[in-house]
């Protein structure tokens, strides 16, 4: 305890404490901007401040979002936005994830002539620019009959998704012992049984990497929806964008924030639960190419 | 797998040759609808942009072809200029002042601070937010009527002005605002995570030699952590080419097109102004930007691996 006190008041101590909480406060001070908006009624904005508390707090802004608001032609909120959302990132999430895992396996453990060229073009994958395969991906669901689908745009985040679960599998796997596999494979497991019953056990982490990295990915994703969705089947940040962006009537920012609100909270739950996973695939998809 | 072992030894024997085989084949057949679909999808489109960028293709797409035509157009389009030099402005800013940011609060976080672990929580959860959402509140903040200028006005500072977002000499700046508070966080992991696999035998040997302990970050710890700096600089040029959201959700390229990004007029030109071979070759540059930047690291990280 002396020694928590001795060091507390150093001025240098005192001074990076000042500079930590600074930075925290200005990290923090928009998410608290977004919030006390989304709870204040339009006079209340016009007649406060950004940082002022609401005078009379309601929740009027958060209904209107939700059930009323203005996307563009038609004024029915942003709640089928939020829903086409889920729709679309949960299958493209859960395929990605698991085409991830299985070419992970396959590119650490069962390496054939060709495999590690495979592996470079799906890490160079990572990097293209998207703008490079629009057209070409808008013309070719436009064929197959998916333009403006949901389906569409799963089956367009599970390509643009597996590069980098793969890499994140594969990464995973690498570190695991080639002997425990050979063993296995004298004792007569196969292919499968080695993966579920070996590997599976002990990937609970990179999973949890994986399927959270991807939900973040796939979920904050404007560039795909704006493109290949148009009206009924877009997700929440076209709907969102579209609301802000339009200029029909008055501005009513406490809408708009509440709006945002919405659009952020299932990433923003996932990141309070599981942050450290998500830090580590932030991390995993950049220190390690 | 178990119930073959127990058949008599000649079908086993029959039996697992078929496996055997089959095992051979299982892999490349598990991993085949990803080699299909990346081969397609990135690598066959890639292609098929390129070919589009040599056409004269508008709304739709038309296969004659007719060289670097869209190439030159682009050179001589003032869009286009303003949308490159932006993104060197961009650019440039974001990747500085993400880079200054991330190390101090790195540096800073390294010094056995109480409560680390919820400090950090903080300065990264930006990164788990839509741009759009970020672009949202920060066009809400930077509201020039209501928002800051407001702010400081209720607070005394009457004489405040801050019009950055509709001006279109400043607008620009607003953008690297928000980008660098949404990802100055991500920065400061990457080097907490490099510092903490520095050896700390190395600063204690050089205290006891009579260093201070910033001399020792400046001359040796920092140095040292020179692949974080390029896997830094790398994630976030990436992010600075690439970067579209902040700008449709804050400015839409706007006042006019003063804040056009690259990916901005791709957008535009190919989806909205039905100028597709203008858009196409928009794209490839984007893509030779990506690959002046990638190849080297790529090379240079896999020659590493091979000395070790």
């Amino acid at each position: 305890m002396t020694d928590v006190v001795r060091t507390g008041f150093r001025p240098s101590r005192v001074a990076i404490y000042g500079v930590l909480l600074l930075a925290a406060l200005v990290y923090l001070i928009p998410l608290f901007i977004m919030l006390v908006t989304s709870f204040k009624t339009p006079m209340d904005i016009r007649t406060g401040n950004l940082m002022a508390l609401p005078t009379d707090w309601t929740t009027i802004g958060w209904t209107k979002a939700w059930s009323e608001a203005c996307t563009g032609v038609d004024c029915n909120g942003i709640s089928g936005y939020f829903w086409n959302s889920f729709k679309m990132t949960v299958p493209a999430v859960l395929i990605s994830t698991l085409l991830g895992a299985f070419n992970g396996y396959v590119l650490s453990k069962w390496k054939f002539k060709g495999s590690d060229l495979f592996f470079g073009m799906l890490l160079f994958g990572c990097f293209v620019p998207f703008q490079v395969v629009l057209l070409p991906m808008a013309a070719t669901l436009g064929q197959l009959g998916l333009a403006n689908t949901t389906t569409g745009l799963v089956l367009v985040h599970v390509i643009y998704g597996v590069a980098f679960t793969t890499l994140f599998f594969r990464n995973y796997y690498v570190a695991i012992p080639d002997a425990l596999i050979k063993a296995a494979r004298l004792d007569g497991a196969g292919f499968f049984t080695i993966f579920f019953r070996i590997l599976l056990p002990m990937s609970t982490p990179i999973f949890m990497v994986s399927l959270i990295w991807q939900f973040t990915q796939i979920w904050n994703d404007f560039l795909f929806g704006v493109v290949f969705a148009s009206g009924d089947s877009q997700p929440i940040t076209v709907a969102l964008n579209n609301l802000v962006n339009t200029s029909t009537g008055v501005k009513e920012y406490n809408v708009d924030m509440a709006a945002a609100m919405i659009a952020a909270l299932p990433t923003l739950v996932v990141y309070i639960v599981a942050g450290k996973y998500f830090i580590r695939g932030l991390t995993a998809g950049s220190v390690k190419g | 797998m178990e119930h073959i072992q127990r058949h008599p030894a000649r079908v086993a024997r029959a039996s697992s040759r078929l496996l055997d085989g089959l095992q051979r084949w299982l892999p490349k057949l598990v991993v085949a609808p990803t080699f299909v679909l990346v081969g397609i999808g990135i690598y066959g489109y890639m292609l098929w942009t390129g070919v589009l960028s040599f056409t004269s293709s508008s709304f739709l797409p038309v296969y004659d072809f007719v060289g670097f035509d869209q190439y030159a157009k682009l050179m001589s389009n003032d869009r286009w200029l303003t949308a490159s030099v932006n993104l060197g402005i961009f650019g440039g800013l974001f990747i500085l002042s993400c880079l200054l940011i991330g190390v101090v609060l790195a540096i800073f976080l390294d010094q056995k601070i109480r409560q680390e672990g919820a400090i950090r929580t903080i300065y990264l959860y930006p990164m788990a937010l839509s741009m759009i959402v970020t672009g949202t509140v920060w066009k809400w903040i930077l509201n020039p009527s209501l928002g800051l200028e407001k702010l400081m006005h209720d607070w005394g500072w009457t004489s405040f002005s801050f019009d950055w977002l509709v001006n279109s000499d400043m607008a620009i700046y607003t953008i690297v605002m928000a980008a660098v508070w949404q990802a100055s966080g991500f920065v400061m992991a990457l080097f907490l995570a490099g510092l903490r696999g520095v050896d700390s035998s190395i600063i204690r040997a050089a205290r006891v030699d009579g260093a201070s302990l910033p001399l020792i970050y400046w001359k040796i710890i920092l140095p040292s952590l020179r692949p974080v700096f390029f896997s830094a600089v790398m994630v976030l040029a990436h992010i600075a080419i690439k970067s579209f959201d902040l700008v449709m959700a804050m400015t839409a390229g706007g006042p006019g097109y003063s804040t056009d990004l690259p990916a901005v007029f791709m957008y535009a030109h190919t989806f909205t102004r039905g100028q597709m071979g203008l858009g196409s070759a928009s794209a490839m540059l984007m893509l030779g930007a990506i690959l002046a930047l990638i190849v080297p690291y790529l090379y240079s990280e896999l020659r590493e691996k091979r000395h070790d």
